[in-house]
């Protein structure tokens, strides 16, 4: 509790003595700093950002002191039910209406690719929480937004290496048939076949899908090891339940959920989900910096927050400490300005900004309690090892981002 | 091991099961369809929202009343096959007179307020609805591991098929409605209260697709779409099958859920789509689908 | 002229509606000009792309009694080919890529006509239904649309190669221009004596076959005409918004023209324009709004409402109500 107060406490001084130093006022765009809130408030993927994310952007706003370099900052939010035609609208009236400064929440990465080019076309600046592709930091990516949480690359990485050393060597893919599904599963194949291991087969089913025996019945002919689900949200849901009601792993295999969020364990229950390995950028109870935020934003909305929830306040914070040092909200400088800030606070260990988009930071392998282990019902992961920030996150060396000098 | 088209015969007999229980639901659902379009001629786009609520109201009945699965199978039917009963008498009603076409677009409209309704109260994300105890385990078949509670689905669902064929082909009532669908002028003047029996019909209709959501709760997730993504290939069967046809509904979705079922092994991105070509190249040999009279 | 003085009363009648009639596109127009200063031209450049894609599909319902639930295959396969044109093309001025979707609607059109119009009634809605549903799982699974990612990107390079579209305003005027290409020639089709046998076979299509028109030809002008101008209106809207997605292919969409043509009111020329804009308006502005979530619900209710008791649609009712009044 106290950490935050003080760095904000302190940052607000900070503003205050930049303002009163150089006058900052004048290099701000407007009588106002405007952080537009773009996320699925209604569908899918509600829970693991949705209104939730919302008051995370709002607790930073708030605990920030609720303006900047004398400015006050505004917050306004907006559905994009999932529509990447929706969202790219949205923010595109953002900045013809409402001179937006910053782009947060951006969930689905349908959605985020195309705000995101929306966002570089007017040179705004966009940081993206909720998204799973690579590709946002890689060939989609720009001068005008950043990548906060976590991508499919270090899914890959901390989940398949780390089934495959414990000998799940043969795997099954039940893979979402649309691009980040697609993504996934290269991820995951390149890990599992760098590390010894190999591919015996898989399934690409429509997205959604909401009747998964078949494919279950098809991992279960297959005789692999592992049942690896490169897919998110319900669709990970509907098909952790029906190979239980199959008998997957009575009958020896395992699954291997690839993107899961806390609330989806949460509303499956441990019963279902046990010892079931994932990594996660973050997690509510993994220190008692995490805890202690977590338990601000317990207050307020009777939940613990997802990795992508405390992302937001993440991001959010450091944008705004970036603006009040910098005395400026030029997005331009705010972006190279952001980036010469190490990232440090509960949410990141080791995190700082690259040339392409991408934030790094550390990840987690955690793996589910059983419900013996659980002490309550948002007690579910146990961190089973840190994934270095530099070993996380797809190296420089293989970007095909433009920004990145290969 | 034997393989067929290079899957195993374990793993193709496995699908063919699945696709049956499938198709077992498609055929419920689809029959309720045809009986509502025999008589009323209205393509029923609320069915789906009818089936969605029929598995909504045994979540809702659990959760709050304490009803049990088994007295859910018999109570939401009821239930929901009496709001269908409200909505023909005071809504579709006004409507009989004019080109169905207005039918089809009034419950397109209803079922956007029903879905859009419950999911600003319960969200989109779906809540699951505990298999009943007695249901609950699977058998090994052999050939596949078969969770019990699809075993029961597909009986359950062919058994309802069955009596409501025999309701309708053996029975006085069944020959009123057959009637009715053939001339309704003729048998009100023979003193049969036609639009009693088109209430009833209506009911009855969404009662079978209650009854459908009723089985399919502890399967699916419960989520206020769950009917919308079935109701287009719901559509499909009836159409294929002839509309209006009793047998032709059922015999038809136990077919699609085969079809389904093999496309899912051996091209799965078509799952959702084979149904669809189906549909085409059947209406462009058979004008009327493969049980319907030409008109 | 002697022939003013031959007229009859019926005929000054007639007249007199076209002058009226006439008037009226001139006002309509002159308010077009002006609006964008008013309202964000973004927004009604949203209202115009539909209007003219619940214009195309009114064309087809509303004076060939044809109801498609496939239309959104038209507007899409338009959106995409020319985002995927203009995106892989640099060198393409705008007009040419919206020209190369909209033929390829024109000819998907052709395809889909020949197989639906063999079919009545609700059949024929069920055949473009499916059709539509084949071309969107084709959209998801084919490699240059990016699938659920959608198309993005698209520039909206310089008209002609001489005026630059990235400014709202000129994107706008070009927008409004298009749109009145397309309403011209839905116009002059329904105008024509061409509209006329279209009428004739809604109302009663044996008498139509007996009279020796070849009925099939007739619709199937009718159906490759409307999906070409849906395809009109995808193509634009691509431009105007720089992407495609799949939204615009998902059957959801063939049902929100539908009720946008409903609402406006079926087989009347301004009906579809105001049903889209009264769409558009709720989408957008309610969905900012607390109603924000109910705005399904609204647009059901509006779908009950209008079957109900409202069937002519706005525009018709005006229409009826003018005709009672002011004869």
């Amino acid at each position: 509790m106290t950490f935050n107060r003080k760095i904000l406490a302190s940052s607000v001084a900070l503003a205050a003595a930049t303002l009163m130093a150089t006058g900052a006022q004048a290099s701000m765009s407007d009588d106002a700093v405007r952080i537009g809130y773009l996320a699925d408030m209604s569908g899918t993927y509600r829970d693991l950002a949705g209104p939730g994310g919302l008051e995370a952007l709002k607790m930073a706003v708030e605990d920030f002191g609720g303006e900047v370099n004398g400015v006050p900052i505004e917050v306004f939010s907006a559905d994009d039910r999932n529509s990447a035609d929706v969202g790219a609208n949205t923010v595109r009236e953002w900045f013809d209406t409402k001179n937006v400064d910053l782009v947060a929440g951006l969930v689905a990465s349908s959605v985020s690719i195309a705000a995101t080019k929306v966002i570089e076309e007017n040179d705004g600046l966009g940081i993206v929480s909720g998204s799973a592709a690579s590709s946002i930091t890689n060939e989609h990516c720009t001068p005008n937004h950043i990548h906060w949480v976590y991508d499919t690359y270090p899914l890959a990485n901390g989940t398949a290496k780390a089934v495959v050393e414990q000998g799940g060597d043969s795997w099954f893919m039940l893979t979402a048939d649309y691009a980040f599904g697609h993504a996934l599963e290269d991820d995951v194949t390149r890990v599992v076949e760098e590390n010894g291991g190999e591919i015996v087969g898989g399934v690409r089913h429509p997205f959604p899908t909401s009747d998964f025996s078949s494919y279950i019945l098809q991992a279960q002919g297959s005789g692999a090891k592992i049942v690896g689900l490169a897919n998110a949200g319900a669709d990970t849901v509907n098909a952790i339940t029906t190979a239980s009601q199959f008998g997957l792993t009575q009958s020896g295999q395992q699954l291997a959920g690839l993107l899961i969020f806390l609330n989806d364990v949460h509303s499956m229950g441990l019963e279902a989900t046990q010892n079931l390995l994932l990594t996660t950028g973050w997690y509510w109870d993994m220190d008692e910096q995490a805890r202690e935020w977590a338990d601000r934003y317990f207050e307020r909305t009777g939940k613990r927050p997802t990795m992508v929830q405390a992302g937001i306040y993440s991001s959010t914070a450091h944008y705004l400490e970036t603006v009040a040092e910098a005395g400026t909200d030029n997005p331009e400088q705010i972006r190279a300005a952001m980036a010469e800030r190490p990232v440090e606070d509960f949410f990141s260990r080791n995190g700082y900004i690259r040339e392409d988009g991408r934030m790094v930071h550390d990840m987690y392998l955690a793996q589910v309690k059983t419900p013996a282990e659980s002490e309550n019902e948002w007690d579910v992961y146990e961190v089973l090892s840190t994934i270095p920030a530099e070993e996380a996150f797809r190296p420089l060396s293989e970007s095909q981002c433009d920004l990145v000098n290969n | 091991m034997t393989m067929i088209f290079g899957v195993p015969l374990m793993v193709f007999m496995g699908q063919l099961m699945l696709g049956l229980i499938n198709g077992a639901f498609y055929a419920l659902l689809s029959l309720g369809l045809a009986v509502i379009f025999g008589l009323l001629k209205i393509v029923n786009f609320a069915h789906g929202a009818m089936y969605m609520l029929g598995a909504f109201t045994a979540l809702l009945g659990l959760q709050y009343l304490g009803l049990n699965y088994w007295a859910a199978l018999l109570v939401v039917p009821l239930v929901v096959g009496g709001l269908g009963m409200l909505i023909e008498r005071f809504i579709l009603r006004r409507i009989a007179h004019l080109d169905h076409l207005y039918g089809l677009l009034l419950t397109f409209g209803l079922a956007l307020i029903f879905e859009g309704s419950l999911i600003n109260f319960f969200g989109v994300s779906g809540s699951s609805y505990p298999t009943p105890a007695a249901l609950e385990g699977g058998v090994n078949l052999g050939f596949m591991f078969l969770p019990i509670y699809r075993g029961w689905v597909l009986v359950a669902a062919l058994a309802v098929c069955l009596a409501t064929w025999f309701i309708i082909e053996r029975t006085r009532l069944g020959a009123y409605l057959r009637a009715g669908t053939e001339n309704p002028a003729l048998m009100q003047a023979f003193g049969v209260n036609v639009p009693q029996l088109i209430t009833l019909t209506y009911g009855f209709g969404v009662a079978l697709a209650a009854f459908a959501g009723v089985l399919a709760a502890p399967l699916y997730p419960v989520s206020p779409t769950m009917g919308s993504s079935l109701l287009i290939v719901v559509f499909a069967v009836v159409v294929i099958g002839g509309m209006g046809s009793i047998i032709g509904a059922v015999i038809t979705g136990l077919a699609m859920g085969l079809i389904e079922g093999l496309t899912k092994v051996y091209y799965p991105e078509a799952a959702n789509t084979v149904i669809f070509v189906v549909m085409v190249v059947v209406l462009m040999l058979r004008p009327a689908g493969l049980f319907g009279k030409e008109a | 002229m002697s022939a003013t003085q031959t007229l009859t009363p019926a005929m000054k009648l007639r007249r007199k509606a076209k002058v009226r009639r006439n008037f009226l596109y001139l006002a309509l127009v002159a308010i077009a000009l002006v609006a964008p200063f008013v309202a964000y031209p973004v927004f009604l450049m949203k209202v115009l792309c539909f209007a003219l894609f619940a214009c195309a599909f009114n064309l087809l319902l509303g004076y060939a009694g044809l109801l498609s639930f496939g239309h959104a295959a038209f507007l899409a396969t338009g959106g995409y080919f020319t985002g995927i044109m203009l995106a892989s093309y640099p060198g393409l001025t705008p007009e040419l890529g919206i020209l190369i979707g909209t033929f390829a609607a024109v000819v998907l059109g052709t395809l889909f006509g020949a197989l639906a119009i063999r079919r009545q009634g609700i059949y024929f809605a069920m055949v473009t239904l499916a059709l539509a549903q084949m071309m969107f799982f084709f959209f998801v699974q084919a490699p240059f649309t990016g699938g659920e990612d959608g198309l993005h990107g698209v520039p909206r390079g310089e008209l002609f190669g001489v005026i630059s579209l990235e400014s709202n305003l000129n994107m706008y005027y070009f927008v409004l221009a298009v749109f009145l290409i397309g309403f011209a020639i839905i116009q002059r089709a329904v105008h024509s004596p061409y509209g006329q046998v279209l009428r004739a076979i809604r109302e009663n299509e044996p008498r139509a076959v007996s009279l020796g028109y070849n009925v099939d030809a007739y619709k199937l002008v009718a159906f490759v005409l409307s999906a070409g101008l849906a395809g009109l209106a995808g193509s634009t809207k691509t431009v105007v918004f720089q992407l495609a997605s799949l939204t615009d292919a998902h059957w959801h969409m063939s049902g929100e023209v539908i009720l946008m043509t409903l609402l406006g009111g079926v087989g009347t020329l301004f009906g579809p324009l105001v049903g889209a804009g009264v769409v558009v308006s709720l989408q957008t502005q309610l969905a900012q709004s607390p109603l924000g979530n109910w705005v399904s619900v609204i647009l059901g209710a509006i779908f009950v409402i209008c079957v109900l008791s409202f069937r002519s649609g706005i525009v018709g009712e005006i229409q009826k109500m003018v005709r009672k009044n002011f004869k």
